[in-house]
């Protein structure tokens, strides 16, 4: 249910996007979603790529500071009002989502949106008991692949 | 305390660290007459300052003339660049080394033959001090080259009976692997830079505690308790201070016994004195000052008390070891080293201990001084760890409030603290550079 998600810090200043770019692309990596949360000094960005292990290794490598956090995906009506659905069930809940963040491409008609939790496996109960559809990670990746 | 120091692992070569004191200033007497003639002879500038003060070379009649000898400074090497100050003729010299000079004119240093035999003798006599002999593996990190570190320990260890590889600085990863496989029983490097294999050994599959090392023999900068302790906890090993500098020989000059409780002089090759650096007045022991050293036996370039500009004191308190040789409190600053800032003296010795007291943090820092409009800033920039990063900007944010936090504990000022990538702040020869003063007096 859960996915990978990679985290890196970087220094917020010219260039400090395009390295880890550059070398993830090199090895081949394609970049399933990023988001970037930003200060005016640093940031981190966050990332999905299917083979994680091997692209934390690499980064790791090259010096970077990786953090790997287990994210959520769920499934959103594409439609005005589809992610207060949601919202509305997690707040009821007691559920903070730390933050998320939308995969650019659409499943049918629907958004699919990535939530990261304090407790991912408990949000994932409280989802699925209201019948929102938590998306498989296995199966999310292959469609993404195509 | 006591109960720590095994005297079973006392080493032959140890002998004279535990010369019985008048038998130690007999030794010392006669061997700073011998220094004070071949100056007087040899070196145009220690001439002229003797003649100056109507001093000729059997004015020294006791140890305590030497207060009455000219200062040499770090300056007299620039200003005599490069073989002023030497005592010898080329043919006698077998070495130089040089400072890597970050600002003009690097020093250079001499050797003799039998300055070498010193050099190998104190090395080898500081590694027997914690604990080493043949049969150790010492894998010396220091770098090899004009920087003294690396030959001086190279020397030291070969003597011991050691089997040394010198593998120099630098190369991380290889560093880690020839620990592993050559079973390296003791590193030689600066701190910081240990503090870094710390942090790759995980990435790289290897478990410190898990390997044959027991002692890091650790200087050529200034570093604190605090960072002895987080040594210790997080490889297992036990670290231990080193002193020396270039201008007097090279690493050497003072190493911890095994109860690390501040390094002891070799006293019986370098006399040391305390001086408040302002007035240039002799200090009781105790008192702490500027550290002053006069070589007693390097023939190439005698060294008439050198002011290292290192703040410490010296304690003549017995060591549970034994040895008879005074010890010096740990040095942490440098008297140049210090800065002003909006009136408040500040060491970096002061941030790094500030830096450590924040869980997860490593002190790889810079201290940054800037003016604007007349007013001193100060900012921190400190290398993100993995145990600090966490994967939200509020997290990040509180590792910086409480670095800001305990830097104003520890100084009295708000510090401007900035998270920089790994591995992003300048060393150099593996050295840390800790301060960049880019105010416009």
């Amino acid at each position: 249910m859960k996915l990978k998600q990679l985290s890196l810090f970087l220094e917020n200043k010219p260039g400090a996007l395009s390295r880890p770019m550059r070398l993830l692309a090199g090895a081949g990596f394609n970049i399933l979603t990023l988001s970037i949360a930003d200060t005016d000094q640093f940031g981190i960005l966050r990332l999905i790529v299917r083979d994680w292990e091997k692209a934390r290794q690499l980064l790791e490598q090259e010096g970077f500071v990786v953090k790997v956090t287990d994210m959520v995906a769920v499934e959103v009506a594409d439609r005005p009002g589809g992610l207060v659905e949601i919202l509305d069930v997690l707040e009821k809940a007691g559920t903070n989502v730390a933050f998320m963040y939308a995969f650019t491409e659409k499943r049918k008609g629907r958004a699919v949106l990535m939530f990261r939790f304090d407790n991912p496996d408990a949000a994932i109960r409280v989802l699925q008991k209201k019948g929102i559809n938590v998306v498989d990670s296995g199966e999310l990746l292959k469609q993404l692949e195509g | 305390m006591s109960k720590r120091c095994e005297f079973a692992s006392l080493h032959p070569v140890s002998a004279p660290d535990f010369l019985p004191g008048d038998q130690l200033h007999k030794l010392q007497l006669q061997r700073l007459k011998v220094m004070v003639q071949r100056a007087y002879d040899h070196v145009p500038l220690f001439r002229q300052r003797m003649q100056d003060r109507d001093l000729t070379p059997p004015d020294v009649r006791t140890l305590e003339d030497v207060t009455r000898l000219p200062f040499t400074v770090k300056t007299d090497l620039r200003d005599t660049y490069p073989f002023g100050l030497f005592a010898s003729p080329m043919k006698d010299i077998v070495r130089l080394h040089a400072s890597t000079g970050t600002t003009g004119k690097p020093i250079v240093v001499a050797y003799t033959q039998e300055d070498i035999q010193v050099w190998s003798n104190v090395m080898m006599r500081s590694f027997a001090a914690c604990g080493l002999h043949a049969g150790d593996v010492i894998q010396n990190a220091y770098g090899y080259g004009l920087f003294t570190g690396g030959l001086g320990a190279h020397y030291g260890g070969e003597a011991l009976g050691a089997t040394v590889i010198p593998i120099s600085g630098g190369n991380t990863q290889r560093q880690l692997m020839v620990m592993k496989d050559f079973g390296a029983t003791a590193i030689c490097c600066t701190p910081s830079y240990f503090l870094h294999i710390i942090e790759q050994a995980p990435e790289l599959g290897v478990n410190l505690k898990d390997l044959p090392l027991r002692a890091g023999i650790f200087g050529a900068e200034p570093w604190t308790e605090s960072m002895r302790r987080r040594i210790e906890a997080d490889s297992g090993i036990k670290a231990y201070d080193i002193y020396g500098l270039s201008e007097i020989i090279g690493p050497g000059v003072a190493m911890e016994c095994l109860c690390q409780s501040g390094p002891h002089i070799f006293e019986d090759w370098f006399y040391p004195e305390i001086i408040d650096p302002k007035t240039g007045k002799l200090l009781a022991d105790g008192e702490e000052g500027e550290l002053v050293l006069t070589t007693l036996g390097k023939l190439a370039m005698p060294m008439i008390r050198y002011r290292t500009r290192d703040i410490t004191a010296l304690d003549a308190g017995r060591c549970d070891c034994g040895r008879t040789l005074r010890r010096i409190k740990r040095i942490s600053r440098r008297s140049d080293d210090m800065f002003i800032i909006r009136g408040v003296n500040v060491y970096p010795s002061q941030i790094e201990t500030a830096l450590l007291k924040v869980e997860g943090t490593m002190p790889h820092y810079q201290i940054i001084l800037t003016r604007e409009k007349g007013l001193d800033e100060i900012e921190v920039q400190v290398e993100v760890t993995r145990e600090v990063f966490g994967d939200t900007v509020g997290a990040l944010e509180l590792v910086q409030q409480k670095l800001t936090r305990s830097i104003d504990t520890m100084i009295g000022l708000r510090a401007a603290v900035r998270l920089v990538q790994p591995q992003s702040l300048q060393r150099s020869e593996g050295k840390a550079k800790r301060v960049i003063d880019q105010r416009k007096m």
